[in-house]
């Protein structure tokens, strides 16, 4: 059974069509790894184990019927918990929606119930998406596969780690500064940040809305091209997402990449990178090279802005979206304030964790009066010249590759001070301010620990990340290395 | 120090938070760090650019002025932490 | 009065509700009167995850209104976000427009003792409603607990903004007509002030008779009609006035019109000021309108107040004062020219709707609309009275009896016998006997006292109950008297 989980899941259509697993067989094989791991790693914050049979026995019925079942019907995975459900729990791992259950499903919610994949829970997050290690989870902390005592990464960290230890066999995060490519750099699986529009944000908790972004989280980058096929395009719901076809990523996968141009960013080579992980996304340019790729060093002049950058937009907005977290209407409620502004004041005090706290404050201050040119309207116009550098590079070059981390997973209070905490992305967060789509895909390992290589690509050119991620994990083995609390199997 | 100890104070309340005296200080000392590291970006000359408020060139995103079913006032009032019949209830608001 | 000594300064601040189906920034519907948090949905109660889409009929009425007012319609504009705490905001911000406004500087002209003022817009701009509170207890102030009904929220709504151009409560109000009546000629808007989807905030200040500065300026709400601005300025001067001469200053603040007292009170909060933190909101796109929609929008406007007004002066030969009340509606000035395709006494149609009709309907409360005397039934009782049918006199009490029941004339004329007699041989046997039973009175008529002439006039209408023609009575008296 467990070579199941080792079966991509184009395989595992084909096996699931000719009948020669079911999907109840799947989940099955599921809930034994989440029965041995969860105690160990704890990803979920929910699991819906009882729904997640009766779509199984749906997906049956499905597979049976359809004429062209998609190939994630009978499929079990995850989604990060701040994208809604309708009637099961998202609460952004915040104490402030603990209970809160969604009327409405998010679009991406819907198209995989469509597609006929199975949910069997909702993944540990950093509290609304704010951090990088998923030590900031309002409720409980989620280990990293590879090394309990340290962290998997954030803020995706529950989704990253699910699809690491094999509880599902996909998951969806979000990513607004690195939070889906983080954690799977870390956790040794492969995760991808569309172009933002690709993926409609409509049920998506918004944390920064002009940054945030739905993707893949897989153990493999054919996975991935399949679950993105079924996530993207064009949502009627969502003002931001790019009325644009979606091709078959699937086509790019296997496409060589002779005479493809890699551009190489000096800025993310260098000082403040571990040397580990240098070396190891050196070793993977020398494999692309060898597959005919060709790579150049170039420069993304203002990358050092990024991160102020990031935390100036990304704070105020988010300052405005978690604004209606005043337990009027759903939520939290804290009992015993005199009027309804001591009720708001005490219920975000109790609901919120410190690290969102400082983020409203600071975008709150970003955006007040006398602050706003100097903070806010300075970070959108440090924006477009990031975004230029992209562009510029992205002209010579049909993809930008770097590292994904400047470090290996850390441990658990290794970075309590928050600046710290924050540079964990330099090397994520340009990417998001530009919008372009990335993927981050295991390269190698240091002290036993998963390396992650990232690719940037044009605007909505998902298909090349995807031709150049394939073709180096065809040659590579990577991918294929579990962490040891899963090698027990026999 | 760019930002004092009243300036927090200030900005908890716009923002609705309650903070604790340790917090205040907390934030104070952290929300200074935060802004002194964001200050680099006084180093970079932005008055040539643009003000990127939105990433992809969309404009006249629409949509037709037809009605769909409403949320059931059961639906509507599910998550509701006080109400009163199908209002939301609230303490005083003065 | 010492209040000559200082010159008013008003601006109005109005908001209209938009008569689109469905609401702003989803598709709710925007109906009135509907049970509380039934017509909401995860978009306008701002759960976690939603995000706005803007209905394109917002942005037409937006663009309509701004023209119908002369305003420059900006090629780019955008939506920001107005982030403040309140209950009736559910997501603690509202959707709105800061800097890049819809629709630019403007004027509309009111008409004020008989001289034209225009009077300046600033800027139109679309913005999303709150819900409604209600408060349990009497007031806010005393009020325990509160309840929340979500159904307004998201309902569209257009600011309209006025320059400090006006100087009187007149002006005000006048200001206030004419604004309503273009939105409802556009069909923008349902302008019902008692229902809520015309609002009015207004800006008041005073300054010394011939200084530049600007005074301190308060804004008074709870405006609830037009009588209500109306009152609530002309108190707003006066309390100002005295503060003023008494060397106060005048705080600058927001205050409530009260009604039922007569006074507008502080709404002064304990907290700080709002700062709303602007931005433009990430959830929308901008908005780039192309000059051939804005085109094709001016060419589908109805004919505005003032320039049917003119036309009413012009084809219809009315006094401006007509023209200017039957105009101030569309109704009224609809149901004027339905009625005028049939009949060609426009200045008696216009005497019956200004008098006996709007009398009526106001006496019951009743709108134009539910009126039971439709165009055809008044032209029907007119031609009548062309005719010689029936009297003036009479003809009013038919009309009461047409409005009260919804008969046609003719029916009720006949039901009540009240044909005018205009059989000459008839009435001469009449008046002869009138004429013998009073002659002194008919003295008194040769010495020249018309007084006279109106008794005997009054008598012959005595006893026929009324149904004798007054003029041919009138002309067979003096005949008969004369000579």
């Amino acid at each position: 059974m467990s070579e199941l989980r080792e079966t991509g899941l184009r395989q595992l259509a084909d096996l699931l069509r000719r009948r020669e697993i079911s999907p109840r067989e799947l989940l099955f094989d599921c809930r034994q790894q989440i029965d041995l791991i969860e105690p160990q790693v704890r990803a979920f914050v929910t699991l819906a184990l009882e729904r997640a049979e009766q779509q199984a026995v749906d997906a049956e019925a499905r597979l049976r019927t359809a004429v062209e079942p998609s190939p994630l019907a009978g499929i079990p995975m995850a989604l990060k918990d701040n994208i809604c459900t309708q009637g099961l729990t998202t609460t952004c791992s915040s104490r402030i929606l603990e209970q809160f259950r969604p009327p409405y499903d998010a679009t991406v919610t819907a198209r995989l119930a469509e597609a006929g994949a199975i949910l069997t829970g909702k993944t540990n997050l950093d509290e609304f998406a704010m951090g990088s290690s998923t030590e900031n989870s309002g409720l409980f902390t989620t280990r990293n596969p590879w090394d309990p005592d340290r962290v998997p990464g954030g803020s995706s960290g529950g989704s990253a780690a699910a699809v690491a230890a094999g509880e599902v066999f996909f998951a969806l995060g979000s990513d607004t500064g690195g939070s889906i490519r983080q954690p799977a750099a870390y956790c040794g699986v492969v995760g991808m940040k569309p172009t933002y529009g690709r993926v409609s944000r409509y049920g998506l908790v918004a944390y920064a809305s002009s940054l945030d972004q739905i993707g893949p989280i897989t153990r493999t980058v054919a996975d991935c091209a399949l679950v993105l096929q079924t996530i993207c395009g064009w949502d009627p719901l969502d003002s931001t997402s790019a009325p644009l076809e979606v091709p078959d990523f699937t086509e790019f996968l296997n496409q060589p990449i002779r005479g493809l141009r890699i551009g190489v960013p000096r800025e993310y080579m260098g000082q403040g990178i571990d040397p580990s992980v240098i070396h190891a996304v050196r070793s993977a340019l020398t494999k692309l090279e060898g597959l005919g790729a060709e790579w150049e060093e170039t420069e993304l002049p203002h990358t050092r802005y990024g991160l102020p950058t990031y935390y100036l937009l990304a704070t105020a907005e988010a300052s405005s979206n978690l604004a209606r977290y005043d337990g009027v209407k759903y939520g939290l409620r804290a009992e015993g304030g005199r009027d309804v502004i001591a009720m708001s004041r005490m219920t975000r005090s109790e609901g919120f964790g410190a690290e969102v706290k400082r983020r409203i404050m600071l975008g709150t201050y970003a955006l007040s009066s006398g602050y706003y040119d100097a903070y806010y309207l300075k970070a959108l116009r440090a924006r477009s010249l990031i975004k230029q550098d992209f562009d510029q590079a992205l002209q010579r070059f049909d993809l930008l590759l770097s590292p994904t981390t400047p470090t290996v997973a850390f441990k658990f209070g290794e970075k309590a001070d928050p600046l710290a905490m924050y540079m964990n992305d330099i090397c994520t967060i340009p990417v998001n301010l530009a919008g372009l789509p990335s993927i981050s895909i295991p390269c190698g390992f240091a002290e036993g620990l998963p390396i992650g290589l990232q690719l940037i690509g044009r605007p909505f050119d998902e298909g090349t990340l995807l031709r150049v991620a394939n073709q180096y994990q065809q040659h590579t083995g990577w991918h294929q290395q579990r962490p040891p609390m899963c090698r027990k199997e026999g | 120090m760019i930002i004092n100890r009243e300036q927090v104070e200030h900005v908890a309340l716009l923002a609705r938070l309650d903070l604790s005296e340790e917090e205040i200080m907390l934030y104070t000392d952290q929300l200074n760090a935060i802004l002194d590291y964001v200050g680099l970006l006084d180093q970079l000359d932005t008055s040539q650019a643009e003000a990127m408020a939105h990433i992809l060139p969309l404009s006249n995103v629409f949509r037709a002025d037809q009605v769909r079913p409403p949320l059931a006032v059961e639906d509507a009032l599910a998550n509701a932490p006080d109400r009163k019949g199908e209002y939301f209830r609230v303490p005083r608001i003065v | 009065m010492s209040r000559a000594r200082f010159e008013v300064i008003i601006g109005l601040e109005v908001h209209a509700e938009l008569k689109t189906q469905t609401k702003i920034f989803c598709s709710c519907p925007t109906a009135f009167g509907a049970a509380p948090n039934s017509q909401t949905c995860p978009i306008c109660l701002g759960l976690p995850g939603v995000l706005p889409v803007l209905n394109q009929r917002v942005v037409e009425f937006a663009i309509k209104t701004g023209l119908a007012l002369n305003c420059p319609i900006a090629p780019f504009s955008k939506f920001d976000r107005k982030n403040y705490y309140y209950p009736d905001l559910p997501k603690n911000y509202q959707i709105s427009q800061y800097d890049l406004p819809i629709c630019g500087r403007g004027w509309l002209d009111i008409e004020i003792e008989g001289a034209k003022k225009r009077v300046g817009i600033t800027r139109v701009h679309m913005e999303e409603d709150a819900g409604k509170l209600v408060h349990q207890g009497e007031t806010i102030g005393q009020a325990e607990y509160s309840m929340v009904d979500y159904n307004r929220t998201g309902v569209p709504l257009i600011e309209i903004v006025s320059e400090p151009d006006l100087r009187t409560p007149d002006e005000a109000r006048a200001y206030m007509e004419a604004l309503k009546a273009i939105l409802e000629y556009l069909d923008v808007s349902d302008c019902r002030m008692e229902q809520g989807s015309l609002r009015c905030d207004a800006n008041i200040s005073l300054r010394p008779v011939g200084s530049q500065k600007l005074g301190t300026k308060t804004e008074i709400k709870n405006l609830n009609s037009f009588r209500s601005l109306q009152r609530a300025l002309e108190f707003e001067i006066r309390r100002q006035a005295e503060l003023l001469e008494e060397g106060e200053s005048i705080i600058q603040e927001t205050r409530s019109w009260d009604e039922g007292k007569a006074v507008t009170t502080s709404l002064r909060s304990k907290e700080e000021a709002h700062d709303y933190r602007y931005f433009p909101d990430p959830d929308l796109t901008p908005l780039v309108i192309d000059r051939q929609w804005v085109e094709e929008i001016r060419a589908s406007l109805p004919e505005l107040p003032e320039a049917r007004r003119r036309r009413f002066e012009l084809e219809y030969q009315l006094p401006p004062y007509d023209a200017q009340i039957l105009t101030n509606s569309r109704a009224t000035a609809d149901y004027f020219e339905a009625c005028a395709r049939e009949f060609r006494d426009y200045k008696a149609i216009s005497n019956w709707i200004m008098g006996e009709l709007t009398r009526l309907l106001n006496a019951e409360g009743l709108e134009l609309a539910q009126s039971r005397v439709t165009p055809p039934r008044l032209v029907e009782m007119l031609k009548l009275m062309a005719a010689g049918v029936i009297s003036s006199k009479l003809a009013k009490t038919v009309f009461e009896e047409m409005f009260a029941t919804g008969k046609p004339a003719p029916a009720i004329v006949e039901e009540k016998g009240l044909v005018q007699i205009t059989d000459e041989s008839a009435l001469e046997q009449l008046i002869d006997s009138i004429l013998t039973a009073h002659p002194q009175v008919v003295q008194d008529v040769r010495n020249g006292k018309e007084k006279a002439m109106a008794f005997l006039v009054g008598q012959a209408m005595k006893q026929t109950r009324g149904k004798a023609s007054p003029d041919i009575v009138n002309r067979l008296l003096r005949e008969k008297i004369s000579g």
